[in-house]
């Protein structure tokens, strides 16, 4: 890539060029040695040989004697399950306001796997870190065991006629019972809270959602009549303009989006368009690196900003313009001009929960055409339902003691709503106080009765995701604990003794049975929509009309909220792809997986932009930070502080989520193990909405403690980048389907020649299968539901903060996050001005299954060897830990187990291998690892070896795409695909354009890679990996490469 | 006078002859009719235990059903062929046979078999073979368990001891006649007196024996064979370790392979369900042992445990035998489905197993001496085709498991 003026960095370290990062960058972990702290100094040689004599002793002596193990079989051996084969189950996922469509993979009636389910038109087979994660969630220590009542175990016999007396009484004397809950999807559940409402006339149902859409449901009653959130169809979108919404990570429906979105991006030889995509924002979301280009503005820019784009549209289509403030950002002008050349195919989307905003955001797609084409209102979503005004008026009735009842159905509004200070400490003025939670957490903690649920995977239940798109629940195991569904809870207190199954059958008979005309048998149509998961029958028609005096009202109302005070910092509150509302932050795995931007895990931060940090002098190195003071109308708390690249100047980000103090022994009890601090004391309102901006009041002081954050970033960097990160622009594109490559010569005999002509190596001849992947760099996103989609698939343990401090992390395929900028020429001084808006580019990276693999060569005792398939193995029985493999890998994509992480009380946060519950989850067919053997991705060989297993004995070759690895099944922008190269039909071998060549010199036949995008990393050492990278292309124009 | 009772005897008897006489068209002599080639034979023991008739039915004896024996004598081929196809239906219909049949049998239903008439008869000729020629096999098994052993291939043990030990007579007697016939030639040399004294020397020398065992070539020669002996019984007994061939634990219910899988013949598979789909053979759960024991030997003490099990809703926690290590992963249907493997490659003659004893050393090097040596099963399986292709066009050879990367760490490790 000679003519690419590009730098590239993973971390400021990096650009800054710190002489003690330099110092340390080839090396893989820090420089003391890791286990020295742990010995005291006192002959540690005699204490090994002793403990080493002790040791050989006693293992002979335990091994004269075999332990008798048992083999248990079934009593009556169910006809569904045969021990070792798994089964698999359509389900759905369902948390809080979210809702997607999964198969659940089981193993002798576990549930070890969640997929996405393939016949869902709206997630089509994708998922996200949170989903893949929750599987681990229903073998959480900390679920509830039973009914409880102030905190003691009581019978759910006693704990219903306590609760029906009691509801009775106050519905008798016309007190006011309240339901509390997340959007609620599922219909036939909001048919018995129905029932329930019936028998307690005086009880309400408030809806809230964490982070709430309220502002998109009221801006489209004042824009159409109707409340609800349309849905989107970004793979139709040449054009997309995001203002601050993180589409692609959490915003609505993120996995739908980044479906749609990754066919946008997608380009080969016969196809060479794609959209092109404009973020503004404050933060540096993940969406926003995805971004062609990328605006910085602050919160109150936000409103402005979308004013000017609704008069720029509105002045292309003869249309009046509305005022409401001005604003200067990059890039504006361009965004107008690219949604007016493609109006009817593009998109603007904006993450704002100001109402104002989202109706002029309505009022330019309507000027656009965009209605009817990449929005629908035909199938609204259904997944943030809440009222943030009803919301508010329940915490106020609730403090002012006008709510005598009150059930908190599967939420948490103590921790996780704006009101949840007024409603932690007015809890106890009700007379009666209920929660369902599965888990003990911050507003459970506070209830007088808890009626726990069932955890998804234990129950039967249906949820609409979108109009006419239903997804049923099936369990996929018996209840662990003595639960019960929370609407069965509410039947019963309603006086209708019904099983939940049974009733959940009716009502699809009586519902859904008739809106089909496939079957005329109801146990038809029931069986296969289960087998299906989902049940599809599309919106209505509804014909609305813009009201364009709403865009007006609007403005005015923009014109006077978003006002900034150039002085002071702004905040902008996000949720992280991984922690997300904070719901599931008990749970280790997401807590582990680095973000995706900022590479941080086990934190939540104060991020900051690198012109705001040199001016109050902070430096950031190698996570070693400071905490600062952090006061938002006038409450302190302490926050350390992340300089961040790309966060707009005078702005602060910071995620929500964490500071749980009643999630459990991963994300803090008590006061013990907090993970962060919690952020949602800070929302504030705007215009009757939560607002997740907070414009004005915010000031940060310096403290000089420091801190430490612990990222994956700072370590593991590479030589050079252009061997690395291939990328060119479309526009180059369009020109050479090879713009961007980097073809690396090595000297050789007086001419320069291809490194693959020279080798110490005789190559491999696979005659059978040879595995192969290739990783579109134009699709991936970034969001690393692969990372946890392997963590479950292999058995990965979780190290903690420390350990990942250490650099011992564990995951097998990690996402490498580059940031790049055009080089400016000139000193450090010059790159790091020009770096405060870098591009980014995402590369996953694991194990490269080098066919002339370094590591090989390396093991004294042949623990890692390559087979007859192409695979890199690992063989841990043989491995005596000496790491020359991971020294000697290019990737650095081996690990290392320094600790025994099962068993161990020391690592009680990796949950999956700490307690018998936990490892549940853990599959049966990998290996679990002990202390002091390497471990690296294995391309999923257990999957391989099943589906060749299953293709012989159907006497048959293996279907292209029936094996599939647990990284490439998750990814939902399909940037991942695994297959056979010597099949020549098989997608891979398609992607890559195999073909065979006859070598002019050997005059043998060999088979070289036609794709001209498709390249190695690290090309010119030779390895000659089977994993292939397709070169990143931007949508800009030719010249601003 | 003729008694009353006399005459009952008259009338019972008459009616006896009568009904011999009248069923003689009905009496079913039909056993001409089963065909008695050797090929047809074949086939029918085949479907006998595909169609898992022998774990219902015996043909000398009654299991479940009733003995096969003979059967060809009491009913037409017509009715066997409808009572095998449905037998249900035959009953229903009234046949007073098949009513009789169905009470006798406590009132146990013989499943449909969707078998062809042709096959109904492979069927019945292996039962009228085998009540021919019944086997010796059996019909020791049934006259008493330690009827006689089976014949061992080679000199059998208690025959080499005593070859051994005459041949050690033998040269200790070589030995002394030696001996003796040095002690008469020296004397002799000693009596003619024509000696030179170097020759005397020579004749007279005495062996010294002390100084033998004290020269350090000796020494260093013992000390080495038995450091030597020493460290490969220490090596040997290392590599023993873990190994447990030859374990063969007390189980909770004293199950005899032999019996169901040696007498019965009844088919492996049909209580290791797993073996053809699974990693794992499967261990049968309880359900499995009333298909039959529901009805079959209910009292014996050993069977009354299935009941209590049942009862008490506690699974059978039977002795593993066969313990693999954690790391190494091993799957059954891969090696009997698809490599065609005998189960008594690995598990020995299990059929003659009154409790089950480890066969194999269930040792690495076991595995990867067989998959060295272990042609691989590509008949009819698609999956091969075209590497068998390939290997036949570069190597003469047969392939073998090794050959299709048998011999790989990931194959089994991971």
């Amino acid at each position: 890539m000679s003519n690419n003026q590009k730098t590239y960095w993973k971390g400021l370290e990096q650009l800054s060029n710190d002489p003690e990062f330099v110092k340390h960058a080839d090396k893989e972990f820090p420089e003391y040695l890791p286990i020295s702290e742990q010995s005291t100094g006192d002959n540690p040689r005699r204490d090994f040989l002793k403990l080493m004599g002790f040791g050989i002793a006693a293992a002979s002596l335990a091994a004269c004697e075999a332990p008798v193990r048992k083999a248990i079989p079934y009593l009556n051996k169910p006809v569904d399950i045969d021990p070792s084969v798994p089964n698999y189950y359509a389900s759905t996922y369902v948390n809080g306001g979210d809702a997607v469509s999964v198969v659940v993979k089981t193993r002798e009636g576990r549930p070890i796997k969640v997929e996405g389910n393939k016949y869902s038109s709206i997630s089509m087979g994708g998922t996200n870190a949170q989903v893949e994660a929750s599987v681990l969630s229903l073998y959480d220590k900390e679920r509830l065991t039973g009914a409880k009542k102030g905190g003691s175990d009581i019978e759910w016999s006693t704990l219903d006629s306590e609760v029906s007396a009691k509801l009775a009484e106050i519905a008798g004397k016309g007190g006011q019972i309240r339901i509390v809950s997340n959007s609620v999807l599922s219909p036939t559940t909001k048919k018995a809270v129905g029932e329930f409402v019936a028998k307690y006339p005086t009880t309400q149902h408030v809806t809230y959602d964490a982070v709430s859409s309220y502002g998109m449901t009221e801006a489209n009653r004042r824009s159409f009549g109707v409340s609800m959130i349309p849905s989107y169809d970004f793979s139709k979108a040449k054009a997309i303009v995001s203002i601050a919404a993180d589409f692609l990570g959490t915003w609505i429906s993120p996995i739908e989006f980044t479906k749609q979105y990754s066919k946008t991006r997608k380009i080969n030889d016969h196809h060479r368009e794609m959209s092109r995509h404009f973020q503004f924002e404050s933060n540096f979301s993940m969406t926003g690196a995805n971004a062609d280009y990328r605006s910085m503005i602050k919160p109150t820019d936000e409103g402005p900003l979308v004013v000017a784009i609704y008069n720029g549209i509105a002045a292309k289509a003869n249309q009046a313009g509305v005022s409401g403030g001005t604003v200067s950002a990059a890039h504006v002008q361009e965004a107008i001009n690219e949604l007016w050349a493609h109006r009817g195919a593009s998109l603007v989307v904006a993450g704002s929960n100001d109402p104002s905003i989202q109706t002029l955001v309505n009022g330019i797609n309507n000027m656009l055409g965009n209605y009817g084409t990449t929005i629908s209102t035909d199938a609204p979503i259904h997944f943030r339902q809440g009222d943030d005004a009803a919301m508010a008026q329940f915490a106020r009735d609730l403090n002012g003691g006008s709510i005598a009842a009150t059930i908190f159905f599967n939420c948490n509004p103590a921790y996780d709503s704006a009101e949840s200070a007024t409603i932690a400490s007015a809890i106890s003025k009700a007379e009666l106080s209920i929660s369902t939670s599965d888990r003990m957490n911050e507003t459970t903690s506070l209830v007088q009765y808890v009626a726990p649920d069932h955890h998804y995977l234990e129950q039967w239940n249906d949820a609409e995701l979108k109009e006419g798109h239903y997804s049923l629940l099936q369990p996929t195991i018996a209840p662990l604990f003595k639960t019960r569904q929370a609407p069965e809870s509410f039947l019963t207190w309603a006086g209708n003794a019904v099983e939940y199954f049974a009733y959940l059958q009716d009502n699809w008979r009586a519902n859904f049975f008739d809106k089909q005309s496939d079957t005329s048998s109801f146990q038809t149509f029931w069986d296969k929509t289960l087998y299906d998961g989902v049940f599809e029958l599309g919106g209505s028609k509804k014909n609305l009309s813009y009201d364009t005096s709403a865009a007006t009202a609007a403005a005015g109302s923009i014109g006077i909220n978003y006002k900034a005070e150039s002085t002071q910092f702004q905040l902008a509150l996000y949720q992280k792809v991984s922690i997300g509302d904070g719901s599931q932050a008990n749970n280790p795995w997401l807590q582990e997986m680095p973000d995706p931007v900022t590479k941080s895990t086990w934190d939540n931060y104060l991020t900051m932009s690198q012109v705001d940090a040199r001016e109050m002098g902070l430096k950031m190195k190698e996570g070693n930070t400071e905490v600062l003071n952090l006061t938002v109308n006038g409450e302190t708390m302490a926050v350390p502080v992340l300089i961040q690249p790309g966060q707009a100047v005078g702005t602060l980000g910071l995620a929500l989520g964490y500071g749980r103090t009643k999630a459990g022994r991963v994300a803090g009890n008590g006061d013990e193990n907090m993970v962060g601090v919690n952020a949602y004391p800070l929302i504030t309102r705007l215009d009757g909405a939560n607002s997740y901006s907070v414009f004005a009041g915010v000031s940060v002081e310096r403290t000089k403690e420091s801190y430490k954050i612990a990222q994956t970033q700072t370590h593991q960097t590479y030589m050079e980048r252009e061997n690395v990160i291939q990328e060119s622009t479309l526009g180059e594109y369009k020109d050479d389907t090879g713009a961007g490559r980097w073809h690396p010569k090595v000297y050789k005999d007086g001419e320069f020649v291809r490194p693959g002509t020279i080798s110490l190596w005789k190559g491999h001849e696979y005659g059978n299968h040879h595995w192969g992947m290739t990783i579109d760099m134009n699709s991936c996103t970034g969001c690393s539901a692969c990372t946890v989609a392997c963590t479950a698939e292999n058995n990965i343990p979780v190290v903690g903060k420390e350990e990942v401090l250490n650099r011992r992390e564990m995951a097998w395929i990690r996402i490498d996050r580059y940031y790049s900028s055009e080089f400016p020429g000139g000193g450090n001084k010059q790159l790091e001005i020009a770096a405060d808006n870098p591009e980014v580019t995402f590369q996953p990276m694991m194990c490269q299954h080098c066919n002339n693999a370094p590591c090989e060569t390396v093991c004294p005792v042949a623990a890692t060897t390559h087979s007859t398939e192409g695979l890199n193995q690992m063989t841990y029985n043989r491995c005596i830990g000496t790491r020359y493999c991971a020294n000697n890998c290019p990737y650095k994509v081996r690990r290392f187990n320094w600790f025994k992480y099962h068993d161990n009380t020391q690592f009680d946060k990796n949950m999956a291998m700490n307690n018998d519950l936990g490892k549940m989850v853990l599959n049966p067919d990998v290996t679990v690892r002990s202390r002091g053997v390497m471990e690296k991705c294995t391309m999923c060989v257990q999957r391989i070896q099943a589906g060749k297993l299953t293709a012989k004995k159907e006497s048959r070759r293996p279907v292209d795409g029936e094996i599939e690895m647990a990284c490439a099944s998750a990814c939902p922008a399909d940037a991942l695909t695994f297959g056979d190269m010597k099949d020549p039909d098989s997608k891979i071998s398609k992607m890559l354009k195999l073909h065979t060549v006859k070598n002019k010199k050997t005059k043998e036949e060999e088979v070289v890679v036609g794709e001209k995008r498709a390249y190695h990393v690290l090309e010119e050492i030779n390895v000659n990996p089977n994993i292939w990278y397709f070169t990143k292309i931007r949508n800009k124009e030719k010249t601003e490469a | 006078m003729i008694s009353k009772r006399a005459l009952v005897r008259l009338m019972a008897v008459c009616t006896i002859v009568c009904c011999f006489a009248f069923s003689g068209p009905t009496a079913f002599a039909q056993r001409d009719a089963v065909p008695t080639d050797q090929a047809i034979i074949d086939q029918g023991k085949e479907l006998f235990s595909s169609w898992a008739c022998n774990t219902c039915h015996a043909v000398e004896r009654k299991l479940v059903g009733p003995a096969l024996a003979g059967i060809y004598d009491r009913r037409d081929m017509s009715w066997i062929y409808a009572f095998v196809k449905n037998s249900q239906k035959v009953i229903a219909s009234g046949d007073d046979y098949a009513v009789k049949l169905y009470a006798d049998n406590n009132n146990t239903l013989m499943p449909n078999h969707a078998l062809k008439d042709g096959e109904i008869d492979a069927i019945m000729a292996y039962v009228l073979d085998r009540e021919l020629n019944p086997p010796a096999a059996a019909a020791t098994a049934v006259t008493g368990a330690d009827g006689g052993t089976t014949g061992e291939a080679g000199i059998p043990a208690k025959y080499m001891t005593v070859i051994i030990v005459s041949l050690i007579v033998v040269l200790v007697l070589i030995l002394v006649v030696l001996g003796l016939i040095i002690g008469v030639l020296t004397k002799y040399l000693n009596e003619k007196k024509e000696l030179s004294e170097d020759d005397k020397e020579i004749v007279n020398q005495k062996v010294d024996l002390g100084a033998f065992f004290r020269s350090p070539g000796f020494i260093g020669l013992v000390t080495f064979i038995v450091v030597a002996l020493g460290a490969k019984n220490v090596i040997d007994g290392l590599y023993t370790i873990g190994v447990q061939q030859g374990y063969a634990p007390k189980q909770p219910i004293a199950f005899s392979h032999k019996i169901h899988a040696g007498q019965f013949e009844i088919d492996c598979q049909y209580c290791h369900t797993g073996v053809e789909i699974a990693k794992s053979a499967n261990i049968p759960s309880v359900n499995i042992c009333m298909n039959c024991h529901s009805e079959v030997l209910k009292d014996s003490p050993q069977i009354q445990l299935l009941y209590a099990a049942q009862e008490s809703g506690k699974p059978i926690e039977w002795v593993r035998v066969h313990n693999l290590p954690d790391l190494a992963y091993f799957n059954h249907s891969q090696h009997y489905k698809v490599g065609g493997i005998e189960c008594q490659t690995c598990h020995g003659q299990i059929q003659e197993m009154e409790v089950v004893e480890q066969f194999a050393p269930l040792t690495m090097g076991w595995c990867i001496d067989c998959h060295r040596t272990t042609e691989l099963n590509t008949k009819d399986n698609g999956y091969y085709d075209r590497l068998v292709e390939l290997h036949n066009a570069s190597s003469s050879k047969k392939m073998k498991v090794e050959d299709n990367g048998g011999l790989e760490c990931a194959k089994c490790h991971y």
